[in-house]
């Protein structure tokens, strides 16, 4: 009764304006005056504030028959639907007579009740590693799965308490991870608790229940069986999973009419056309990069983008690791148009125009003798010498690899040249496509828009992927997906496409499914879910199903009907333990294509033309952080600073410092934030391929003149609160015939300005030791390079005697990090943040500098001379060498922080860890201002989201969630610490060594980081700090800090230097 | 501080401490009377009303400060600590005036400071509650900032006592309370006086209460003098620990700019150059509102004058002194940290600050600035203005750009800054309308001794 008076009384509030004559007509109905016609809507008014006084005014009892007087009335279904818009099922509006309105109400209250006791049937999950007998709380137990991502998927071990996955870890047993993650795969646990994502099955807005969708998809069939299928089309991207192409095959053979497009905005064709150029058909290539001794890339981001990046970036860095002035190293060559993690790190990089980069694997080939008349640029002759005569000399050990954004010419160029350097199934291998169904995506993509435009497409399922967003502009997917009767749209979040979509399901997060999977080079792994769905999400399978004959087979039945039948003859249960527990189905790779040589003659190829040197290239590359802009709503992905630029919550169109100047672009410091925090920038109106688009410019050094780059991802208009409207939207200037290279485009200065986030802007290093790098000759020559110009003081230096804490005879934690593997990827600050709990704060406040990264990437440029003078830098910016130091924490054994804090909040652990005492934390910031390394992070105000219910399962439970006012760092995953020594204190014995992983050392792919024990001499770190390499920064402070470096050794062709 | 030339016959006859013709009783009559009959007039009223508006400011900031948290402040990473600390040290600075004045200058028997040592002992303690006020503030738990005390925790836990903040806290705090102590002592037989004279019971309720039941004996008397010198002789050395304490929350930590041996010297010359500049700032419009002329004279302002002049000369050499040690030591990081105070983007600070504490103060060579009351005025005010920018140089800027290039920042204060700063202005003044109606702002009891003195040099 409570309720309804409740009810009573919001409608009063709602309608207390109204007169009350419409008040007493609707009373006279609630007495029983049935003949009373419903007036017209304008002018009839419900006044529920007048049925209650009237009602109240009564004396005694009151009863009014039935609920249907009042919902009878259709002004009470609009109230209803306008206060509970996505409840209002779509019949209410024809009106509903007392049978319906009283159907619906049993059918609720019937569904309420089933779902109440109905189970759902049960699905096994097998933990990996750890099998407990029974779950103990408080234990996290890790579980096997994997991250589908484009034509790869990362192999993960995700880590669940109490059945609530909070952290991903990369799963050692599979060959796209080796244990290493990267940003992307880290991030993706946040997407899982995206509050924004799509909750519920909608039909124009309105929420469906999934029989009704069925039900309703069943009928499409139907009509869809009837002309056999002529007017489905099924929008795809790059899919590896068996099960949905199974299913997409089903469809395919039961309507044989109907048709499959696929669509990947930020990868080109390139490679599959290359392959289909150098082999004849379309062909998987990969690399085995430990193999390679030399390599040379082509505008390819191997290392941070593309299918097997992590385990690239593995066996890359595994060949850099030195031990001695004796080790070796192998030698990456870059040439590329912008920098990116991959070319900034290299040992050559040498920046040219996109367009330029086909000249240039032209003219190589042909002095690798694969015919042809090309001729270098001018000015790069010399280093193309010099890496013609390399790659030669490492005939069968090197390794040429091309762009994804590259053209199929460069990318069939580069499989001649591996070719013909005897690379071919050594250094790189061709399988048998790891997609299913290999396409041209934009013919492709062509093909549907055109079939839309005709009007021949009836039904368009939509899986997973954005058109509207993401299709070039001139295909103007808007007007024609008007143009299809019934859009089904399946997508993680609301977002521009389901707008115009008939019908949008819920897409489930791969953490909440059960699937398959596979990786760059074919291995096939079950995706296995760690958490049932939170909201009534379905996955791309289950909605093909529902169009197909079969539509109720589950995702797990699905699965496990396809592993079995594609395993024949083995003990099933046991296989699928196996299975789930490694991650991996047993040797699922594909095998080598064997004698896949190229048939591919450069002399085949048409003449092309340089781009006149006084045009402006534009290229449009994945964003490092959003991607493509799937990534836009993932509030710690957008909070990353991006690798080279460190901008954070935008993107910028990125020139060259000579291109800015030319342009006239100049950034600007402002008084609030400064260096490390806010940039003021020049917004520029990029006019390209009849469209335009306005974008803040940003000066990058290191880019070759005159392009400018666009990343792709920003600029949603319907991503979700922490996604929508950051940065510009590239693909508004982006055209079928220009997908990666567009030219003609003119840029034009407004007198706009901008403030971007950028968290470092200063990149000299004015002469301190901060970072130290050599050459690996300069270390050969010299192994003691690194401490050339130490100012050292005296161990005891100092009013605190260190001998009064010797730290002996338990373990003194160590950090050592490996300049030399360290490209800035990124993935263990998002690392950091996952296992920290560590806050989104926002753009406004990174622009403050106040970001909370408990460990952050500094990005230093090498200037030649190492003066303050800023004129000096003009040589350097053209082509600096790029660097990357992670700084967390430095846990200095005499810590300047300790000294100066009033209530002893942080303090010193026997084990040598500077840790911080939230509870005691008044808040002086002190500590901050004294830290010579400045990685304290302080609450400036309530950063931490305490009320979103699905954020709070987010949680890592093991490490305190801080409020305002306390300062904060990085504890070398204390909590992790303090597991190990639980685990080895029930056991009486001592910690091992490599038993404690910090989360930034689990998720480096390049094993840069390394965590121990520096007491005991045979751990690995004090391996390392026994290396003549390993330094401290700003040792002369007398810190001593636990935290060491290893020098960054470049490996630099001695040939081209005197070229 | 030499007292020589006032000490020739023809300027002392020009300028007395005490205008001539004074008796007890017109001495008596002339600064009770602003307390106890005067009504109170517009001008006094109007003033009142713009402090007590600034004050209430305060008041709104300092509540949105404890709901939001401190990040309303322009405060980031790496600059810690901004306009509150700036303030606090600033503050700090000028209440080192009133003991000075009171304790050493009485130690040495200079009677000129009598006419003005009530009103600059009273300006001190406004001024350390206006300080008190921002390291409390400036935490980012307030509420937890009893943590700083050695109270006897349940928990067993001690503040740290390597920390400067903590040496602060008893610093400060010692000083308030002494100086309050003194300030008490010294108004005891004016405070009898008061009673005396009161018109209104209340009043001498009040005064009564307050006087302690001083009935003028030469006992009591006796009394009065060793307690006040007693004081006075504690109160000196807190004048130098004070603010030497407040350079070790900056010379103790590494900060470059901020770690040097330098700092206690000079800051507490610096102390005393702003606390004096504020005393003229006082002063001036004080005498003149309420016809003082008679007691604080010429030669008041001019010893002050002197006083800045001298201590401006200290600050200036300490200025000198952290180049040459900078230059001379060749540590990169403090070389490196001059080349930022005179090309940084900070650069306009450090120039105007060396305008408004080293060149301005140059005039006060000229006795026709110094007997120049209009440009003591405009001088003290620079003066004051200086050593603000002098705090925010060290403290800000030394932040902005450290050891790390990786995390350098910048700083700019938010409204919430100017408004917190504007508000302590308000409490300030507020505070000191009110003591300059309910107290009387110069000693009588000393004031008379001042007349008996004259008339024995007369005879």
């Amino acid at each position: 009764m409570s309720k309804r008076e409740f009810m009573d009384e919001h409608s009063h509030k709602h309608h207390e304006s109204h007169e009350p004559e419409d008040g007493l007509r609707i009373l006279s109905a609630t007495h029983g005056a049935d003949e009373v016609a419903p007036a017209p809507m304008t002018e009839h008014k419900l006044d529920l504030a007048a049925v209650r006084a009237k009602l109240q005014s009564k004396t005694g009892k009151q009863y009014w028959r039935s609920l249907e007087e009042l919902a009878e009335d259709p002004h009470f279904a609009e109230l209803l639907q306008r206060e509970f818009p996505r409840q209002a099922p779509s019949e209410w509006d024809e009106g509903v007579d007392r049978r319906d309105f009283l159907k619906l109400m049993a059918a609720s209250l019937a569904f309420a009740g089933l779902s109440g006791c109905g189970l759902p049937p049960q699905e096994h999950i097998v933990p990996y590693v750890k099998q407990p007998d029974g779950m103990t709380l408080g234990k996290p137990l890790f579980f096997a799965t994997v991250m589908p991502f484009g034509a790869d998927a990362i192999g993960l071990l995700v880590e669940s308490h109490e059945g609530r996955p909070t952290k991903i870890e990369g799963n050692p047993d599979h060959p796209a991870s080796l244990g290493g993650t990267n940003a992307f795969a880290q991030a993706s646990i946040l997407d899982l608790y995206d509050p924004d994502r799509a909750q519920i099955t909608t039909n124009f807005g309105d929420m469906r229940s999934w029989s009704q969708f069925l039900d309703s998809a069943q009928a499409a069939a139907a009509a869809i069986k009837s002309v056999s299928g002529a007017g489905l089309r099924i929008l795809t991207g790059t899919i590896t999973s068996p099960c949905v192409i199974d299913e997409l095959q089903a469809l395919l053979k039961l309507y044989p009419q109907a048709k499959w497009h696929q669509w990947e905005p930020a990868v080109s064709d390139g490679g599959r056309e290359g392959a289909k150029l150098a082999f004849g058909r379309y062909l998987n290539t990969v690399y085995r990069v430990d193999k390679a001794d030399v390599i040379l890339s082509l505008d390819s981001d191997f290392l941070a983008m593309g299918p097997g990046n992590v385990r690239y970036m593995k066996d890359f860095y595994r060949r850099r690791k030195l031990t001695g002035p004796t080790s070796e190293m192998n030698r990456l060559y870059a040439v590329e148009p912008t920098p990116t993690v991959t070319g900034a790190t290299a040992d050559h990089r040498l920046p040219m125009r996109a367009s330029d980069v086909e000249i240039f694997a032209r003219a190589l080939a042909a002095k690798l003798g694969l015919g042809g008349a090309g001729a270098a640029a001018p000015g790069t002759e010399k280093w193309l010498d010099a890496v013609a005569a390399d790659l030669q000399k490492h005939r069968g050990t090197s390794l040429v690899v091309a762009g994804e954004q590259q053209s199929a010419e460069v990318h069939a160029l580069a499989h001649a040249m591996n070719g013909a350097l005897g690379n071919s199934g050594v250094t790189v291998y061709q399988t048998e496509p790891v997609e299913a169904t290999p396409v041209n995506h934009l013919q492709s993509m062509t093909e549907l828009c055109a079939d839309m435009d005709a009007g021949k497409v009836d039904t368009l399922l939509i899986l997973g992927v954005n058109p509207i967003y993401t299709a070039p502009h001139d295909f103007d997917f808007t007007s024609k997906i008007q143009k299809v009767r019934n859009t089904i749209h399946v997508s993680s979040h609301f977002d521009e496409t389901s707008a115009y979509a008939q019908w949008h399901v819920g897409e489930s997060h791969f953490l909440e499914t059960w699937g398959a999977a596979r990786a760059f080079d074919g291995t096939l792994s079950v995706v296995q879910p760690l958490i049932a769905p939170l909201y009534s999400t379905h996955s791309a399978r289950e909605v093909l199903a529902a169009f197909g004959d079969n539509p109720g087979v589950s995702d797990y039945d699905a699965l496990r009907d396809k592993l079995k039948t594609a395993n024949p003859g083995v003990d099933f249960e046991k296989f699928w333990r196996k299975t789930l527990n490694d991650g991996v189905v047993a040797n699922s790779a594909f095998p080598p294509i064997a004698g896949s040589g190229s048939k591919f003659s450069a002399a085949s190829l048409p003449v092309v033309k340089t781009l006149p040197s006084d045009q402006l290239e534009f290229i449009f590359r994945p964003d490092p952080s959003v991607y493509d802009g799937r990534f836009a709503n993932n509030g710690w992905l957008q909070e990353l600073p991006k690798p080279v630029t460190k901008l954070v919550w935008d993107n910028a169109a990125l020139v060259s410092s000579k291109t800015a100047e030319n342009l006239d672009f100049t950034h600007k410091t402002a008084s609030r934030g400064g260096e490390h925090g806010q940039i003021i920038s020049n917004v520029i109106d990029i006019s390209l391929s009849n469209s335009k688009v306005s974008a803040a410019a940003w000066t990058l050094p290191g880019q070759a003149d005159g392009v400018v780059v666009l990343p792709l991802g920003y600029g949603r208009s319907r991503a979700g609160y922490t996604g929508t409207n950051k940065g510009f939207n590239a693909y508004v200037v982006r055209t079928s015939n220009a997908l990666f290279t567009a030219t003609g485009g003119t840029v034009e200065k407004t007198g706009e300005q901008y403030p971007l986030a950028c968290t470092q802007y200063h990149f000299n290093m004015e002469g301190r030791q901060i970072l130290v790098a050599g050459t690996l000759n300069e270390y050969q020559q010299n192994p003691n390079f690194a401490h050339e110009h130490d100012e050292k003081p005296p161990y005891d230096d100092s009013l605190y005697k260190p001998q009064d804490f010797p730290y002996a005879g338990k373990p003194a934690w160590a950090m050592s990090i490996d300049l030399n593997s360290c490209n800035g990827c990124n993935a263990c600050v998002v690392a950091c943040v996952s296992e920290n709990n560590i806050p989104v704060v926002g753009k406004d406040q990174v622009m403050r500098g106040r970001e909370m990264h408990w460990i952050r990437i500094d990005r230093y440029y090498e200037a030649e001379s190492a003066t303050n003078d800023p004129s000096s830098y003009s040589d350097t910016l053209d082509n600096p060498k790029t660097f990357f130091q992670p700084v967390p924490c430095q846990q200095c054994e005499n810590a300047p922080c300790e000294q100066v804090c009033p209530v002893g909040a942080t303090v010193h652990s026997s084990e040598g860890l500077n840790d911080m005492v939230y509870n005691r934390c008044i808040g002086t910031r002190y500590c901050s201002n004294n830290c010579p390394y400045k990685v304290r992070r302080f609450n400036f105000l309530r950063f931490q989201d305490w009320e979103t219910p699905q954020l709070k399962l987010l949680r890592n439970p093991e490490v305190t969630v801080r409020s305002r006012g306390v300062m904060e760092k990085c504890t070398y995953c204390v909590q992790r610490i303090s597991n190990a020594r639980i685990e080895a204190e029930k056991q009486n014995r001592p910690i091992r060594d490599g038993e404690i992983v910090t989360a930034c050392e689990a998720a480096c792919p390049a094993e840069a980081i390394i965590f121990g024990d520096q007491n005991d001499p045979n751990s690995r770190v004090s391996k390392l700090k026994a290396q003549q390499r390993n330094y401290t920064i700003l040792g002369e402070l007398n810190s001593r800090p636990r935290t060491t470096y290893l020098a960054a050794v470049r490996n630099p062709n001695p040939e081209m230097d005197k070229a | 501080m030499s007292d020589a030339p006032l000490n020739h016959p023809e300027i002392r006859r020009l300028t007395p401490v005490l205008a001539p013709g004074h008796t007890y009783e017109s001495v008596t009559e002339k600064i009770s009377d602003v307390v106890l009959t005067r009504p109170i007039g517009i001008g006094w009223l109007a003033g009142f009303a713009v402090a007590f508006s600034l004050l209430m400011m305060l008041t709104v900031a300092i509540t949105w400060l404890i709901a939001k948290g401190v990040g309303i402040w322009g405060i980031n990473i790496p600059i810690g600590w901004g306009f509150a600390i700036v303030n606090f040290v600033w503050w700090i600075g000028i209440g080192h005036a009133g003991t000075l004045i009171s304790a050493i200058l009485f130690l040495l028997n200079q009677k000129w400071r009598t006419s003005i040592n009530r009103f600059a002992e009273a300006m001190t303690l406004f001024a350390v509650a206006c300080a008190g006020l921002f390291p409390l503030i400036h935490t980012g738990r307030p509420w937890m900032a009893y943590y700083m005390f050695p109270y006897p925790s349940s928990m067993g836990i001690w503040p740290q006592f390597r920390s400067p903040l903590i040496w602060d806290v008893f610093a400060v705090s010692t000083y308030g309370t002494v100086s309050l102590l003194f300030w008490f002592v010294g108004l005891i037989p004016d405070l009898a006086t008061l009673r005396d004279r009161a018109p209104h019971k209340w009043q001498q309720y009040i005064f009564g209460g307050l006087a302690l039941g001083w009935r003028g004996s030469a006992r009591h008397w006796h009394r009065y003098q060793s307690a006040y010198l007693l004081l006075a002789g504690l109160a000196t050395p807190l004048v130098l620990s004070v603010h030497t304490v407040v350079s070790f929350d900056f010379s103790v930590a590494i900060v470059p700019g901020w770690h040097t041996t330098i700092f206690p010297p000079y800051f507490v010359a610096g102390a005393i150059y702003s606390g004096f500049a504020m005393v003229l700032t006082i002063a001036i419009p004080l005498r003149a509102a309420y016809g003082l002329q008679d007691f604080i004279t010429m030669r008041h302002l001019e010893n002050m004058a002197k006083v800045m002049l001298a201590t401006g000369l200290i600050v200036a050499y300490g200025y000198f002194f952290e180049f040459f040690l900078s230059e001379y030591s060749g540590n990169k990081f403090d070389v490196f940290l001059v080349q930022q105070r005179l090309h940084g983007p900070y650069a306009p600070f450090y120039y105007t600050l060396i305008l408004c504490n080293i060149l301005t103060p140059q005039l006060l060579w000229f006795q026709k600035v110094r007997r120049n009351v209009a440009a003591l005025f405009v001088l003290s005010l620079v003066i004051n203005t200086g050593m603000w920018l002098e705090r925010f140089v060290i403290v800000v800027i030394s932040l902005t750009r450290d050891f790390m290039p990786s995390a350098w920042g910048r700083y700019s204060a938010t409204v919430w800054d100017y408004a917190t700063f504007a508000g302590t202005l308000g409490l300030f003044t507020t505070l000191l309308f009110l003591f300059a109606r309910a107290l009387p702002a110069i000693s009588i009891a000393e004031m008379r001794e001042l007349v008996a003195h004259q008339s024995e040099e007369h005879e």
